[in-house]
């Protein structure tokens, strides 16, 4: 599953997701919920960039 | 140009004030600011973050009463804003476009996105650590504390931290110390916090405890603005700790706005029934107070009632000024309402409930909307609001 970075450098692991915010370990980046922002500087998901 | 102020044997705050200065970025300030530098001599020369660009020359004038700036050896940018980078190109070009810049991986990405140039970047993470010469540096990585480059510094043998923007006041004066200059600082502290780093408060707590458990014997914090701790540097983290927990307090605020004076009749009001329930209140009308003090107001209260009158079906631009910025920084914890004169439609209530709801604050009541001028019953019905506010204020406060 494809790593998602934020501009602000935080990167979406889809492995560990974010349990912080009730985000659980294997959700890929097509199932965040749209209302899921970038848990460290708040950016919403169309800023991040997929990794290679 | 002032004389460089010793920190400790060998290590120099080399920085400019800037007195003049009151509007940073959006940001009222009553006192000037200082852009602190330092310089750590030895073995080897290193300097720690640099000013803004109009304070170049300033900056090289005071390293000079020390070394000639040309034998520094190394740079090391805790933060990318033009406040602290700006004279770093030319420092860079009087040390030698070669030499080592040690930053955050974030930093040596927005230092060449900033100045369009690549230096010979070296990138540290947390906990990295760098001997150079006599002296050791480790690294802490602080991202969005309050940018993604930010990180610390810290000199493990002096116990020294340069912590960047954290931590830091906007204050020009001829006190550099807290011992010098004592609580008058806090105020400068507060309202540094409220306006740069609220909205980062979930970050400050899991930094505080990363701190807390790598044990750093701490006995100086040096910020990049205003005074340096070294009498007593708990006393700010103890701060921190307490306004980024964003408990609520026993204190309310009004802000409001007014075209014909109804709103502000109606905020007299609400105030008179918030003070009614013993709950401290300031009334703050948005084109007497600057943006930046509202919001250091809106950090310490636990109630926020607003006030805006109904411009063309939406609300008055100066309250939508202070909201917008209000939101940006994310205060948490308050209980609110609001109000509002009318013409004809009357949106303004519905649409600052909407703000409120966005923010996560708790709405304690729908709102008082008046048409024109509010008569006796409607005053009444404002200080309701305020004592309704009180009340709820007070009984979540003993819950």
């Amino acid at each position: 599953m494809d790593k998602w970075e934020c501009p602000c450098g935080y990167v979406y692991d889809p492995e560990e997701g974010d349990m912080d915010n009730g985000i659980e370990p294997g959700t890929a980046w097509e199932d965040l919920p749209e209302s899921w922002v970038c848990p460290l500087c708040g950016a919403e998901q169309e800023y991040f960039e997929k990794m290679d | 140009m002032y004389k460089p102020i010793t920190l400790a044997d060998g290590i120099y705050s080399v920085g400019c004030r800037d007195w003049d200065i009151r509007d940073f970025h959006g940001y009222y300030i009553n006192e000037g600011t200082s852009y602190n530098a330092f310089l750590v001599t030895g073995e080897k020369n290193i300097l720690i973050d640099t000013v803004k660009s109009n304070f170049a020359d300033e900056l090289l004038d005071n390293i000079s009463r020390i070394i000639d700036p040309k034998e520094i050896d190394a740079v090391i940018s805790n933060h990318t804003e033009m406040d602290h980078s700006g004279a770093l190109t030319r420092i860079m070009h009087k040390i030698g476009e070669d030499k080592p810049l040690y930053c955050s991986k974030m930093g040596a990405k927005n230092l060449k996105s900033h100045f369009k140039h690549d230096y010979n970047f070296q990138a540290m993470g947390s906990g990295d650590t760098l001997a150079i010469g006599n002296r050791t540096f480790s690294f802490l990585e602080t991202r969005m504390l309050h940018w993604p480059d930010s990180m610390f510094t810290y000199m493990p043998d002096e116990k020294i931290l340069f912590s960047s923007d954290a931590f830091g006041q906007h204050y020009a004066g001829d006190k550099f110390f807290d011992d010098e200059i004592g609580d008058e600082i806090m105020p400068h502290a507060r309202k540094y916090y409220a306006n740069i780093l609220l909205h980062f408060s979930p970050r400050v707590q899991a930094l505080l405890a990363d701190v807390a458990k790598m044990n750093l014997d701490i006995r100086m914090i040096c910020p990049d603005h205003g005074i340096i701790w070294r009498k007593d540097p708990s006393k700010i983290i103890t701060a921190y700790d307490q306004w980024s927990r964003q408990e609520p307090a026993k204190k309310a605020v009004v802000i409001f706005d007014s075209m014909w004076e109804s709103t502000t009749k109606m905020a007299r009001a609400v105030t008179s029934g918030i003070e009614s329930e013993n709950v401290s209140v300031r009334l703050m009308n948005t084109r007497k107070w600057h943006r930046s003090d509202i919001m250091t107001a809106v950090m310490e209260a636990g109630a926020v009632a607003v006030g805006s009158p109904t411009l063309n079906n939406g609300i008055f631009p100066v309250i939508a000024d202070v909201i917008t910025y209000i939101k940006g920084l994310r205060p948490q914890n308050k209980l609110a309402a609001a109000f509002g004169s009318y013409g004809w439609s009357g949106e303004a209530v519905k649409i600052l409930n909407k703000e409120f709801e966005e923010m996560k604050w708790e709405i304690v009541d729908d709102g008082v909307k008046v048409l024109y001028v509010p008569g006796a019953s409607d005053l009444e019905r404002c200080f309701d609001l305020g004592a309704s506010l009180s009340g709820k204020l007070k009984e979540k406060l003993s819950a």
